[in-house]
């Protein structure tokens, strides 16, 4: 085989990468995605139907949800509504908790501490990091917009 | 109604996701971090607010949602406790969802086995 220039590599690799089929991974993630949210409609309609205030119900949705993701995930399901859905299945919050037990789940014989505990972090670390690090500078910046805290 | 709406809005969120997923060489997990950290920012000027009183679930349910509360929940704080409260408020809003994560998850990897990819 000839040699190739790198130019020619790249050239030569992304004409023989499959193209995604576009609309039919948007059908999907809006359909995916769009059932896990009215999912998530009915848990808080069925919590404030029971007299929880706002903030509780908020909270109460994330947590069914958190656990119904991570045990979709636990029991295989979850990694199959991900391959139909892409990003449909990832984005929302029951894909959060997804990335916190399929790593955990797939290092297990790593160890309780390395393996499990610090694996679930691959994903969610970042998002605590980035998350919870920009809400203070939202914080804290709203003090120094408005003026004194 | 607030299911069609909740349905549209999350599904559209999901659709912007799958463009940038299919469109780019992003992961799934830049995905997660770009919806965040977008869900924060609109969160702090003001501007998630009306797709979440539009849409409900569909604007809360995807990860930008858990960005809107984080700084929804810092704000607040500053407002009430100052400097101190910008640094609760995020955590607080939030700590049902991640302590949630945190001990389901952990439960699920620990009783359930990988399952070998077809």
């Amino acid at each position: 085989m000839e040699k190739m220039s790198n130019k020619e590599y790249q050239k030569y690799i992304e004409e023989r990468i499959p193209k995604p089929t576009y609309a039919k991974n948007m059908i999907f993630a809006f359909i995916v995605g769009g059932s896990i949210c009215v999912f998530g409609q009915i848990i808080g309609n069925i919590l404030s139907r029971y007299g929880l205030d706002k903030e509780k119900v908020a909270s109460g949705t994330s947590i069914l949800l958190v656990l119904t993701g991570a045990f979709l995930t636990g029991i295989g399901v979850y990694d199959k509504i991900g391959k139909v859905g892409g990003a449909g299945a990832a984005i929302p919050i029951t894909g959060f908790a997804n990335s916190l037990v399929s790593p955990a789940m797939e290092f297990k014989r790593e160890g309780f501490i390395f393996g499990v505990a610090s694996k679930m972090f691959n994903i969610a670390g970042p998002v605590l990091v980035y998350g919870v690090g920009s809400s203070v500078v939202v914080g804290i910046l709203y003090i120094v917009l408005a003026g004194g805290g | 109604m607030e299911y069609l709406k909740a349905f549209i809005v999350g599904g559209l969120l999901c659709v912007i996701g799958q463009i940038i997923l299919d469109t780019t060489k992003l992961t799934p997990a830049h995905i997660l971090l770009i919806f965040l950290i977008s869900g924060v920012v609109l969160g702090a000027i003001g501007w998630y607010e009306p797709l979440i009183k539009f849409g409900e679930a569909g604007a809360t349910v995807p990860i930008s949602g858990f960005g809107y509360t984080l700084s929804k929940g810092a704000i607040d704080g500053a407002k009430s406790n100052g400097v101190i409260g910008a640094f609760m408020g995020g955590l607080k809003s939030t700590a049902g969802g991640i302590a949630a994560a945190i001990l389901f998850g952990y439960i699920m990897a620990i009783v359930s086995e990988p399952k070998t990819k077809s």
